[in-house]
């Protein structure tokens, strides 16, 4: 069974949220874990949640389903890691953020300001030379809004990386057991 | 709604939480008190190490009541592994002090081996003060950062109040589980602060649950593989020493008529006297072993990972076998098989359950007959029993009947300890081993230089739970020996008489098998010259003159006669060390042998007889005919 590489191009796309403690180190022993079981991700974000004690990390990647399941073994035996949920099997709203500062002039200005409009993305900022355009949605939607922008000449961005929620009334942080972990 | 909070996951530090409450009962002392209280508490019997700037107020508070003994090493890497030995030989969890820096930094290499090989340690290292953090002061060094792949978990303490909770979590994250190491950095800001000691301390492992009991539909899953198997093996791997499993282990293959193989680790687990027991399995393994797993119909994983050393070539390992895996890390499970009976638990706890389930199942349907089974294997035993030329080219003895000369003569009670190549495998392969817990070697990483600090821990143990009645017998080669024999000091001055067996055949032996069967006989580096025969030439170090500089009996063998003394003479002496130099011939091979890479199916009994393959022994060498030779 060989597991490496364990991210190929032509993988399926994945989605883990990681709940971890909210404690120093947590994310530099989760990403070298990545690293070392040579597992590429595409994106990763963390953030704070609603529960002080707890941070959320969110991490996509391209992988097929046997070093999908390692990794995940591989991730719960590290102390800070509470709670990990694969939103593949779930029904989840998967949102991105992100800043495109386009080459813009007078002669094609209304022609992007026609895309920002299909896209209902807004318009952050304007300069006689460029445009900047902050989208939020699923990747595949930035991925389509970014082909068309490419066009006219992309001079900077930034993507935030996904973050997602299951839907529903529930919370994941409702199954981690103990909400001792403050006061550390 | 609570608001969200900043967010520490990047940082490296503690931000100082102000929802933390004060704690004011107990009795107060500094950090440093502390962590000694906390150890004693622990009921901590035995420490290694060595002091430093930075985890001096630690040992400011080590005193004659102290109710630990402490044992002052000269490395600290040597402190790690006498820790390591100490934790195989008694089943205590391993535990040294070492400070800031180097000190960390000389602790990494125990600390990888004792994560490769789950041996429960504690390692204490200093840190530099809070606000010295980051700035490069003296003896600075990430000590968390660095260790982060090779540990089980670790901690860095930068509050006093935080010492004895976070040594009671280091303690028991180290032996519950998949045992390991946990490395707990103190700054000295939290040593020398005060805090208020209360005992019991309350564990705060929210993310730490082990699964220890097994779950009970597998276990039947089992039980029917069992019922319809023919060709079983138990394939006992170190989780089973490490669990204490030895009896249940025992009891299921005579409940099954299963023989047993070991991984390296686990030898000892059940007594070589015992006829079930078929020795090692894998690179240098007993071809009775390796070819029982080959050929079998059910694998039975027990504690064991599926090392590349023991499979050869994954794919062709074992090819018409069910596999049944147990293992107390569900990430061991189909990491690099995938079983058709995974179950997750503690091997002992799962054993006795799956014991007691086959026992029912057999009183209602009998069990089936292994006779054709037994004979296959009896006649790979009889074929191809353990074999090496008692007489050597040059005359000189022969390591292989050293090794067993020194079984031969030992107490059956005696810990042995191996650092790493050719001897280990020698060791492994022609002690008779009674006992578990009675061998102790580096086996996942491979860590030269393990034998005598690991020969020395396993010495302490002894005088601590055996009143010094198991003697300990380190086998070592000349290479493996040299890079950490400053420890000598340590074994005379703190009174760790251990009886040492050099197999000096004055080169890096298993790296020139090497060089001699796949690098065209390229011995490039490996002559470390330590024991010509010539004795005009050179002979650096004298190893009977470096024995008696530290103190301890020093004794050359040269021949049969001169050697049986030797081994005589060492075990008669119990006040001392005693090293015995033996001159071994320097082209022994390791046999049996399966080249990295290569499937079990080549193995080579000696050179020219490969017994599992197709009579003309010249194929193998490649993919085809690896395939055809297992779809025989």
């Amino acid at each position: 069974m060989a597991i490496y590489p364990a991210s190929t191009p032509y993988s399926e796309r994945h989605t883990l949220s990681v709940l971890v403690e909210n404690r120093p180190g947590v994310l530099a022993r989760i990403a070298g874990l990545f690293a070392r079981r040579a597992f590429n991700i595409n994106s990763l974000s963390v953030s704070p949640t609603e529960r002080p004690d707890i941070s959320r990390v969110t991490v996509t990647a391209d992988v097929e389903q046997v070093p999908l399941e390692q990794i995940i073994k591989q991730l719960n035996k590290l102390l800070h890691v509470l709670k990990i949920v694969d939103l593949d099997n779930m029904d989840a709203v998967e949102r991105e953020l992100v800043l495109i500062k386009v080459a813009a002039n007078e002669t094609n200005r209304s022609d992007i300001l026609e895309i920002v409009r299909l896209f209902r993305v807004r318009v952050v900022d304007v300069n006689p030379e460029s445009m900047t355009i902050e989208a939020t949605g699923n990747e595949d939607k930035i991925d389509a809004l970014l082909g068309l922008l490419n066009n006219y000449g992309v001079i900077e961005m930034v993507r935030s990386g996904s973050v997602a929620l299951t839907r529903g009334p529930h919370a994941l942080s409702e199954k981690v057991v103990g909400s001792e972990i403050t006061g550390r | 709604m609570v608001s969200p909070t900043p967010l520490q996951a990047f940082s490296g530090i503690q931000k100082t939480s102000s929802n933390k409450q004060p704690v004011v009962s107990g009795e107060k002392m500094t950090g440093a008190q502390a962590l000694i209280r906390t150890l004693e508490d622990l009921g901590v019997k035995d420490v290694f190490g060595i002091p430093g700037g930075a985890i001096l107020p630690v040992y400011h508070e080590i005193h004659d009541e102290t109710k630990f003994r402490f044992v002052l090493m000269r490395h600290e890497q040597a402190a790690g592994h006498a820790a390591e030995g100490y934790a195989v030989a008694t089943g205590r969890v391993g535990v040294c002090i070492v400070t800031s820096g180097p000190g960390a930094t000389n602790m990494v290499t125990p600390i990888a081996d004792a994560n490769m090989d789950s041996v429960p340690l504690v390692v204490i290292t200093g840190q530099v003060g809070v606000d010295a953090i980051g700035t490069d002061a003296f003896q600075e060094a990430d000590t968390v950062g660095i260790t982060y792949p090779v540990v089980k978990h670790s901690y860095l303490i930068t509050d006093a109040q935080d010492i004895p909770r976070v040594l009671a979590e280091a303690h028991y994250i180290a032996r519950t589980g998949r045992p390991g190491p946990v490395v707990v950095d103190i700054t000295k800001t939290a040593q020398t602060g005060n805090l208020y000691y209360s005992w019991p301390q309350k564990l705060l492992l929210p993310g730490y649950n082990p699964t220890t009991k097994p779950h009970g539909n597998v276990l039947h899953e089992a039980v029917k593989l069992f019922k319809h198997s023919y060709r079983p093996v138990l394939y006992v791997g170190g989780g089973a020493v490490r669990s204490n499993a030895g009896t249940q282990v025992k009891e299921l293959a005579d409940l099954t008529d299963s023989p047993i193989v070991t991984t390296l680790p686990a030898r000892g687990i059940v007594a070589d006297s015992d006829p079930k027991v078929l020795g090692m399995l894998g690179m240098h393994g007993t071809v009775a072993a390796t070819a029982a797993t080959q050929k079998c119909d059910l694998l039975v994983a027990i504690g064991a990972r599926f090392d590349d050393r023991v499979t050869g070539k994954m794919e062709a390992f074992a090819p018409a076998a069910r596999v049944i895996h147990i293992d107390i890390d569900p990430a061991e499970i189909g990491k690099r098989r995938e079983p058709d009976v995974p179950i997750v638990g503690d091997v002992s706890e799962v054993l006795d359950a799956l014991n007691t389930e086959i026992k029912e199942e057999q009183a209602l349907n009998g069990k089936p007959n292994l006779e054709s089974w037994w004979a296959q294997i009896n006649a790979w035993r009889e074929a191809y029993p353990m074999k090496y030329d008692e007489t050597t080219p040059d005359g000189t003895l022969s390591p292989q009947w050293v090794v067993e000369e020194l079984s031969r003569q030992a107490a059956p009670s005696t810990i042995w300890a191996s650092g790493v190549g050719q001897h280990q495998m020698w060791a492994s392969q022609l002690i008779n081993f009674e006992n578990q817990h009675s061998w102790i070697s580096s086996g996942g990483l491979g860590t030269m230089g393990f034998g005598l600090p690991a020969a020395i821990g396993a010495r302490v143990g002894s005088a601590r739970d055996f009143g010094g009645k198991k003697p300990v017998w380190l086998i070592d080669g000349d290479g493996s020996f040299q890079m950490t024999s400053e420890e000598l000091a340590t074994a005379f001055i703190d009174n760790a008489p251990v009886k040492i067996a050099i197999l000096n055949n004055s080169v890096y032996g298993m790296v020139r098998q090497w060089q001699t069967l796949f690098y065209d006989k390229h011995y490039s580096q490996t002559n470390i010259r330590d024991g010509e025969n010539n004795e005009n030439i050179i002979n650096v170090p004298d190893f009977v003159k470096l024995a008696e500089a530290y103190g301890c009996v020093g004794i050359k063998a040269t021949t049969q006669e001169e050697a049986k003394a030797a081994i005589k003479r060492a075990n008669e002496i119990n006040d001392r060390p005693v090293l015995i130099d033996f001159r071994v011939y320097k082209d022994a091979m390791v046999w049996p042998m399966v080249a990295a890479g290569q499937s079990n199916d080549t193995v080579v009994y000696k050179p020219g007889v490969q017994p599992l393959l197709n009579g003309d022994g010249t194929e193998g060498r490649d993919a085809d005919s690896t395939q055809a030779a297992t779809q025989r």
